[in-house]
Formats: C-alpha cells, structure tokens, sequence
C-alpha cells in the first residue's frame, strides 16, 4: 500500500495568538505538528504494520504531504521521526493566506500525482479549526471519503477500507474501495512518542521540498476575506469565593442575581 | 432580490432548532429557500414539519442516495440547487456533517466558505470568534456563492408562523459520490436533557467527580441545563463521547455553563470559552478554569452542589 499523510504545521495551542492585518501572525509563535494529524501518522503506521510494515523490508511506503512556510520542515520531522518514510513539503510565498479551498487544491495535485491508496488527515486543524480539507480533497480527487474515523480497518486483499464515523450526530459504518481519503478522530488511538533511534533516522529520510510552479500551479487566490479582527475586551476577573460551608448558598446567589434560578 | 438556500436538518424530535435559526440570518439577505433531503416518500412530511422561520420556499429532493451515501450525495444536491437557482449565499448548521457538505459544495461551484460564524449580516458579513474566544473576526466570501456554516445557538431565531410553498426537485448524482457507502447507522439516543449544542444551560462534570456524575445531574437537572463532560470524564467511560465538550468534542456557547471538576484544560477551553457567563467549582484555587469564570467556587463539588441544588428546587416550589 502506499499511504500519505496530510500533516499541518500549527501554532503551539498554548500560545498566546494575534492576528496582523487579518492573517494569523505564526512567526511570533512556537510551532508544533498538529496534534490532531499525530493520530493520523499513527494510524497510517498500524496499518502498515497490521501488514508486513513499511520501511526498510516492509512492503508499503508512509509519505507526509505537507503545505506551510519553510520551516513546516520541524512538524514533518516529527511525523518522520515516528515512522512515516518520506515527505513532501510544499512551500511559496505565494501561499501566504491560503484558505482551505486553495490548501485543498494543493495537496490535491500533489496526491494526484502519485497513485497513493490512501490518504489520511486529522480531522481539524488547531489553528484553523475548519474540519473541511479532508472533504475538500476528496471531492477534488474524486475518492472516497471516509471522514471523523473512530476506527479504521483495512482490508489489502480486495482493497477496502471500513471505518465507523463517529460524529455528534451518532455512530455510521461505512465502507469504500481503494483510493480514500480518511480522516480520524483523537479516539482512534494513542500516538507513539519518536525512539531515539527514530530521530536519529529520520534526519536522513527524503524531503522534498516544492515551489508552486514545481508542482504546476499558480498563485492560488483565496475566495474569503477578513474584514477585520478585532481581540475582544478581556474578561473583568470574576468573584471568586472559598467554600467555608456556604459555598453553594453563594452559588445560589449568583444565579438568582442573574436570573438563572 | 438576493436568493438565500438553507439546509434544513430533522431529527427523531421534527424540525432542527437549526432551521429557524438559519432561516433568521438568511432573512436579512434575502429571500429564504429551505432545502429539505428525504428519503423516497418521506419529503412531503418534513416539509409540512417547517412550520416557522421567515422561509419563503421549501424544497423537497428526495432520494434513498441520502441515506446511502450521506454527505458525498447531499453535497451534490445542494450543489445543484444553488447552481440551478443562482443563490447568492447557502447556510448550513455547523456540526461534522454540515460543515463537509459546505466543503464539498464550496469546491464544486468554486464558491469561498466560511465556517463557524457566530452571526451574518444582512451584506453576508460573516462573524466569528476565533483563538478559544479571544478574538472576533469579520469576513466576507469574496468569490462565487457565499458558503457558510452557523454555530447553532448563536442567534435568536425569528419564530414567525411560516407557510413556506412547497416545490419538489431532483438531482443528478456523480459517481464519486457514490464511493463510500454507509453500512449501518446507529444514531445517538437523545435523553430526557436539552442537546448540549441548544441548550441556555451546561453543567459539566470532570474528572473531580470522580465517575459520579449523580450531583452533577442533579444540579443540572434543577436548571433544566444540559449536561456536558471533560474529556477526562468521557476517556474514564464515566459520560457518553458525545457529550464531550471542548476542541474534539462540542463547541457550546450557552448562556451559563457550570464546570465542575474540570481544570481547564486549553483543549476544554476551546469548546465552552465563549459561553456568556462562566462558572466553576474547583478544590484547587490554581485551576485554569478560575482565569475565565465570572464566578467561582474554591471547594469541593460534593458539598457545594448538593446545597445548590436544595436551593434552586426551594425556590422552585
Ligand atoms: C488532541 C487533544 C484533544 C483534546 N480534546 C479535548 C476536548 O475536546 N475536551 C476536553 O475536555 N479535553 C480535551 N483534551 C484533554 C485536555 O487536555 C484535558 O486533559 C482534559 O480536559 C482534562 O479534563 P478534566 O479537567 O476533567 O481533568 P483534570 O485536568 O484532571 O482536572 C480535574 C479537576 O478537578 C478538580 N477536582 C478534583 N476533585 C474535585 C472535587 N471533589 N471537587 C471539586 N474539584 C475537584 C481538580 O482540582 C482538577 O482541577 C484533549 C487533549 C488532546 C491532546
Ligand atoms: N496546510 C496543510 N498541509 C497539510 N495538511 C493539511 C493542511 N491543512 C489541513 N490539512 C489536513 O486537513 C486536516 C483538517 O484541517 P482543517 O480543515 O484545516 O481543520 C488536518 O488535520 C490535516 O490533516
């Protein structure tokens, strides 16, 4: 099989964020691999493994397809030093202030272009929050999509893939044939932490990194526009009282006083 | 006059509080069309469920593909329809479903998408809260028809008797949306409690209740709130993964949500932060939660919330 994964450089969640003239402002930021793409690296790796592994002797190839400033390459280390085998990092001034339809015609050509079987996501980005790129790619490969995956069973054999999608609205099954796009939900497992010998190897594992015009496109011009942000006033500290017995009582309190009891 | 497309969603209940709520901004733009997906002889029922909202039109696609293929085929009949009727903005519920089907409609009419907005004016100026809350964002679709998913709860609809006319149309589907097919459905259940995502009242538990969740039921029962859970709580098996709030879990803004037992966490933040006013019941003074509650409660939640509840029931009686 020859799987990719579609992973994101985000923000650190714990910075501090502000926006400079409607774009996030990333250079002023830690930035990490998006924990929810973790999942996917990881699932991309038990489905391997569930099948004669990758790397060196396994049969199957893992490659991370990634869209972000130059130095997305620290997130894809990390996607490497886990296991996958091989990235591809698309990177262009040009891209500044993609939205999702544009990072979704991206990642699309660059899948197109090289026959994978599956490819998987996270289901959001934390920076973003938008949970579409997955749907946006399988729309534009014209694939299956199999999306919010609280588990993932594939079958090599006759090329198919079940999955339970697992959404606000309930519990589906669904299946699909070879090629998919697949997205996963954080309960679909527990990420590995990178072994050592895992950093180690993954600073000599192939990273491609691509302009636009390498893969074929122009400038992608994005279809929304910020008018304009604004950080909303911060919270007036709230009262906060000990409970030295009377603790609920004074919760009761607040809520007659606004009206809630 | 600008031509507005909803996608009105149904549950085992009727009519989405959705509906009325998409059709109260779609009115501000324009005239309002709700589209209405149902399985074979199903449509003619829902349709005569919409019942309020200023809607103007409902129409009816109906088709066993809904049920089959989900999202791939509803996103080609919605599609469709904007195409054939030249919308000028769609408005669908935020939720997983909602939010693929913008994404897939968005890609074939080349249309720009917003998700999440909070509000949307009546020039289809979309707003959101983006950063966990700590930041409004105003923007506008500035290519095609304007796709945008809503945040349930948000706005306060406009229940204005409606008696919409009632067309019916058809679709043509592609063969990539037949790909994935769905096997099985089991639904979740609703109990007896609001949907956390309509609710005016969360109270959630963490995992300072230690599994027991009796008090905080309790409470929340006194309130007529919803109950919610930590991921702690949901991971522990102690409350249903679907009540989780926070990043993975449900983005809620009630006008009061009450944490109990839940620290803080960025990733719980990120679901219940823009609440209207916060309140918190924690052992420890330090507890993240206290930076962005209006009102807390340093102590335990097995002693605190059982007195407020006696007190919110006396009251009552
Ligand atoms: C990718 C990812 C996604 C995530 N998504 C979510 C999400 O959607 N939602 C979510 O909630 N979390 C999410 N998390 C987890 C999050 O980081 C926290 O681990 C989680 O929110 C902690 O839950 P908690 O506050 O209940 O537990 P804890 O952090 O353990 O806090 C328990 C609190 O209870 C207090 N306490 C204990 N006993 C009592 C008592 N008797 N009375 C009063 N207070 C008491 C303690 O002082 C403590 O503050 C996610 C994490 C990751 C990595
Ligand atoms: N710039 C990007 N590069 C690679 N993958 C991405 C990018 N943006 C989004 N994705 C993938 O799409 C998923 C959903 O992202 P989003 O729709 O932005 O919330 C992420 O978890 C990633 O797997």
């Amino acid at each position: 099989m020859k799987i990719a994964v579609c992973v994101k450089q985000v923000p650190d969640s714990w910075a501090q964020k502000t926006m400079i003239n409607g774009l996030l402002d990333r250079e002023g930021v830690d930035a990490v691999l998006n924990d929810l793409d973790e999942y996917a690296v990881e699932e991309a790796l038990r489905i391997v493994e569930a099948h004669g592994g990758n790397g060196e002797g396994g049969a199957h190839t893992i490659t991370l397809i990634s869209m972000g400033p130059a130095r997305a390459t620290d997130a894809v280390r990390k996607g490497l030093s886990m296991g996958a085998d091989s990235a591809i990092i698309i990177t262009d001034d040009a891209l500044i202030g993609s939205d999702a339809l544009g990072t979704s015609k991206v990642l699309a050509t660059v899948i197109a272009d090289q026959k994978f079987d599956l490819v998987l996501c996270g289901t959001e980005s934390t920076d973003a929050r938008m949970s579409v790129v997955p749907a946006m790619l399988a729309q534009r490969l014209g694939w299956a999509q199999l999306t919010f995956a609280g588990s993932v069973i594939v079958t090599p054999d006759d090329s198919t893939v079940t999955i339970t999608r697992e959404t606000e609205a309930g519990v589906d099954t669904m299946k699909a044939q070879f090629p998919c796009v697949i997205s996963v939900i954080e309960k679909i497992n527990e990420p590995r932490y990178p072994s050592f010998k895992g950093i180690m190897a993954a600073k000599k594992k192939p990273m491609a990194v691509h302009s636009l015009s390498e893969i074929g496109l122009g400038k992608q011009d994005s279809w929304s526009a910020v008018v304009d942000a604004t950080p909303r006033a911060a919270k007036a500290a709230g009262v906060k009282v000990v409970d030295d017995g009377a603790g609920g009582e004074a919760l009761l309190n607040f809520l007659v006083e606004k009206k809630f009891a | 006059m600008s031509q507005v497309l909803i996608l009105a969603e149904f549950s085992a209940d009727g009519v989405a509080k959705t509906v009325a709520e998409l059709a109260t901004a779609g009115a501000r733009v324009g005239s309002v069309t709700a589209l209405v997906l149902a399985a074979p002889g199903k449509g003619g029922a829902l349709a005569g469920l919409i019942t309020s909202g200023p809607i103007a039109e409902v129409v009816v696609i109906e088709s066993d593909a809904f049920e089959k293929y989900s999202v791939a085929a509803a996103s080609d009949a919605v599609a469709q329809v904007i195409t054939a009727r030249a919308a000028d903005a769609f408005l669908v519920a935020s939720s997983a479903y909602g939010k693929e089907v913008a994404a897939r409609v968005a890609v074939q009419i080349e249309s720009g998408l917003i998700t999440d907005a909070v509000d949307v004016g009546a020039d289809l100026t979309a707003t959101q809260l983006v950063f966990g809350g700590s930041t409004t964002v105003h923007s506008r679709v500035s290519h095609g028809c304007a796709v945008i998913t809503l945040r349930p709860n948000s706005i306060t609809p406009d229940l204005v008797a409606a008696s919409p006319s009632i067309t019916t149309g058809a679709f043509e589907m592609s063969a990539s949306a037949q790909l994935a097919q769905v096997i099985s459905r089991a639904p979740y259940v609703k109990g007896g409690r609001p949907e956390l995502t309509e609710a005016q009242i969360i109270v959630s538990g963490g995992r300072g209740t230690d599994g027991n969740f009796a008090v905080v039921e309790a409470f929340a029962d006194s309130l007529g709130a919803a109950v919610g859970a930590s991921r702690a709580a949901t991971d522990a098996g102690w409350y249903p993964h679907s009540l989780q709030v926070g990043q993975t879990g449900k983005t809620v803004s009630p006008q009061l949500y009450v944490a109990c037992g839940i620290s803080g966490a960025i990733q719980h933040r990120a679901g219940m932060q823009t609440s209207k006013l916060i309140v918190a019941i924690n052992k420890d003074p330090d507890a993240p939660i206290f930076e962005i509650a209006d009102f807390g409660v340093i102590g335990d939640l097995f002693a605190v919330l059982p007195k407020a509840t006696e007190g919110v029931q006396a009251r009552k009686s």
